[in-house]
């Protein structure tokens, strides 16, 4: 059953320019109103149960989507459901969240709690506001959900300098766990973390996850990370989705030249001097994406085509693969023949 | 998931993690740095005192200044020191109408001491309002509401108040509110610079997608952790108001003599000050230069502990 489903979603952010800026343009004939293309046309779904994993090179727009499905941002273009029902909406350049069926878990506990809030405030807050939880019963609660992440009833009393950053983390799961919601985003949630601590809480997450039947996003970085946790994995490259299917399938036969480019990249101990390959050049800027296929500039395979034409998300062998390698040949084919 | 509690919540039993971080440790802590700088203590000390004597002034003073009955005209321009009508020394002397000079200054300065912390503190009030509103929101009404504080900070406070006590007329209230209008400026474009770093953190994103109130997101999260560089602000600006109190009754356009404050006083004095009556200008200018001083000094320091530069 499909819980939360992204549809067309763009997002662009542009600078505003202001009187003044457009009267400079005027006079100078340029034009400074800079358009980032954050996200282009990503359609995704997330069954109910399942870990979609959400994977790229920083400014790919992972974050941003993550945003987008937690309501913080709304899209350019495009709509974001969940059970049927907008996430969020805008309202005069302010964004309202519509629902509290979605939670994030940002990237760096150290930010993303209220450092002068106790913890048992922090996370009891969002529950007491909407009435979910009575005032007599939240010190239990928050009690029974700070045990339930692996710390002690008893820090509810305590400010968030008191914890480490795993510790952080787990407070910061408890508060989005408080809201009993039906979706979790997590923004790297552990890529700010010790690997000896990242791995608890991976292992707090995937407990949790069996015992309360978590639906889930998961935005990572780290390959080895997103095939520990998630059931399908969503390659992004530069706003798009270049390659979706399931991380075992992903594992073993990644299709698409930078989803190869990204694995072929990832150092691995134990195979001896094996050739470290870094992907060619930088990864684009989004405020002037490449024509065509958007990887072109840094791929080993393109073709005339890839230039021109923008390669759709198309079924593959596997799963979804958005080249056309994979659709008809990149046209350098033709020519070599 | 057992195993998950030994590494980590370990760490939390060992002594230096585990001080207890509450109001009263923190009160603790910043007295502690407070107290380093001795000049501090002191001025704090000779704000405490002047405080206490001035609201405690009805007990403290020998002679109700308001009181028109109790005034003696034989008693008009007495030395310093020297014993009057009523039967007791004339500390600081008295005035053309037979005032005793330091039972004026003590009313007065009580009165310096209500304006200025009531302007203060309806100023920081107005200025976390404006600062907030315009830190969060930002766009079109961040532009509107902060080119009106800098329109505002472009001009001398005294200008302004002089202009709205004009309008309005004498008067403790009007005062009051000729200062807040002047002052809560300084308060707004603090707290708008210290919200604008704040509000870009996670905690506050946080908050907003949870969904929380828009209100408690502000007064919740994001006020108390803008609330430092405001305490600073906050009693340097009491200070001014009470020079500006001052500055207004010394033009004439402030409180009436009937009213006394320090500024009132001292212009009365003024009017003495070439022949050799200088007692009469003198001991209020004191006295108001050591509140204010004292004041600043205090400011300065709570400043120092405050800057997270400083922080132990």
């Amino acid at each position: 059953m499909t819980l939360l489903s992204v549809e067309g979603v763009s997002k662009r952010f542009s600078k505003p320019v202001g009187a003044v800026g457009r009267l400079l343009d005027r006079i100078t004939g340029e034009n400074s109103a800079a358009t980032v293309h954050a996200l282009t046309g990503i359609d995704l779904t997330v069954d109910k149960g399942e870990v979609l994993g959400l994977v790229g090179e920083s400014g790919c727009g992972k974050s941003t989507l993550g945003r987008i499905v937690s309501g913080i941002y709304t899209p350019s273009d495009g709509r974001v459901t969940l059970a049927g029902k907008a996430v969020a909406r805008s309202s005069g350049g302010n964004v309202q969240k519509l629902t509290t069926a979605v939670q994030m878990i940002h990237q760096d506990p150290f930010a993303s709690l209220d450092p002068r809030m106790k913890v048992g405030e922090t996370i009891s807050e969002g529950p007491r506001l909407h009435g979910l939880w009575s005032a007599a019963e939240s010190g239990d609660r928050v009690r029974a959900l700070l045990e339930q992440v692996g710390l002690e009833g008893a820090y509810a009393n305590r400010l968030p300098h008191q914890f480490s950053g795993g510790q952080r983390q787990r407070i910061a799961i408890a508060r989005a766990l408080a809201m009993e919601p039906d979706l979790l985003v997590l923004d790297e949630a552990v890529a700010s973390l010790d690997v000896s601590i990242q791995a608890q809480v991976l292992n707090l997450f995937l407990d949790l996850r069996k015992r309360l039947d978590l639906t889930a996003v998961f935005i990572s970085h780290d390959l080895s990370v997103v095939r520990h946790v998630c059931d399908r994995v969503a390659i992004m490259y530069l706003g798009r989705v270049v390659e979706l299917a399931t991380a075992e399938d992903l594992y073993a036969a990644p299709a698409h030249p930078y989803t190869k480019a990204l694995f072929a990249s990832v150092p691995t101990l134990g195979t001896g001097r094996a050739a470290f390959q870094p992907i060619k050049g930088e990864i684009p800027s989004p405020l002037n994406p490449p024509k065509g296929c958007a990887f072109h500039p840094r791929c080993p395979f393109a073709g005339p085509r890839c230039k021109t034409e923008v390669p759709a998300l198309k079924p593959g062998d596997r799963g979804q693969v958005a080249c056309h390698l994979n659709d008809g040949g990149t046209g350098a084919e033709e020519i070599a023949a | 998931m057992s195993d998950t509690l030994s590494p980590e919540g370990a760490t939390l039993a060992t002594p230096a993690a585990a001080k207890a971080d509450s109001r009263a440790t923190r009160l603790k802590n910043f007295w502690a740095d407070f107290s380093r700088s001795p000049v501090a203590v002191i001025s704090l000390v000779v704000i405490v005192l002047l405080a206490a004597l001035s609201f405690g002034a009805p007990w403290v003073t020998p002679q109700n200044p308001y009181d028109m009955a109790s005034l003696d005209w034989m008693d008009a321009f007495l030395h310093p020191g020297t014993e009057g009508s009523g039967g007791y020394v004339h500390l600081l002397g008295t005035d053309n109408a037979g005032r005793d000079m330091l039972s004026a200054i003590l009313y007065g300065l009580r009165t310096s001491f209500v304006i200025g912390l009531s302007a203060g503190a309806l100023a920081l009030m107005v200025g976390i309002c404006v600062g907030l509103t315009a830190a969060y929101f930002g766009g079109r009404i961040e532009s509107l509401l902060m080119r009106i504080v800098d329109l505002q900070l472009s001009m001398p406070a005294i200008l302004l108040a002089l202009v709205l006590v004009a309008m309005l007329g004498q008067g403790v209230a009007q005062i009051v509110l000729a200062l807040v209008v002047a002052q809560y400026a300084y308060f707004a474009r603090t707290t708008h610079g210290a919200a604008t770093v704040e509000r870009g953190k996670d905690y506050i994103e946080a908050a907003r997608s949870t969904p929380l109130p828009t209100r408690r997101v502000l007064f919740r999260h994001l006020l108390p952790n803008v609330l430092p560089p405001l305490i600073v602000v906050a009693t340097v600006q009491v200070a001014s108001a009470i020079a500006l109190e001052a500055t207004l009754s010394f033009l004439g356009v402030g409180l009436p003599l009937t009213e006394p404050s320090l500024g009132s006083l001292i212009s009365n004095g003024f009017k003495y000050i070439h022949t050799d009556r200088t007692w009469l200008s003198i001991y209020p200018g004191l006295f108001l230069m050591v509140t204010v001083v004292a004041i600043n000094l205090v400011g300065d320091q709570v400043r120092h502990v405050l800057d997270p530069r400083n922080q132990r």
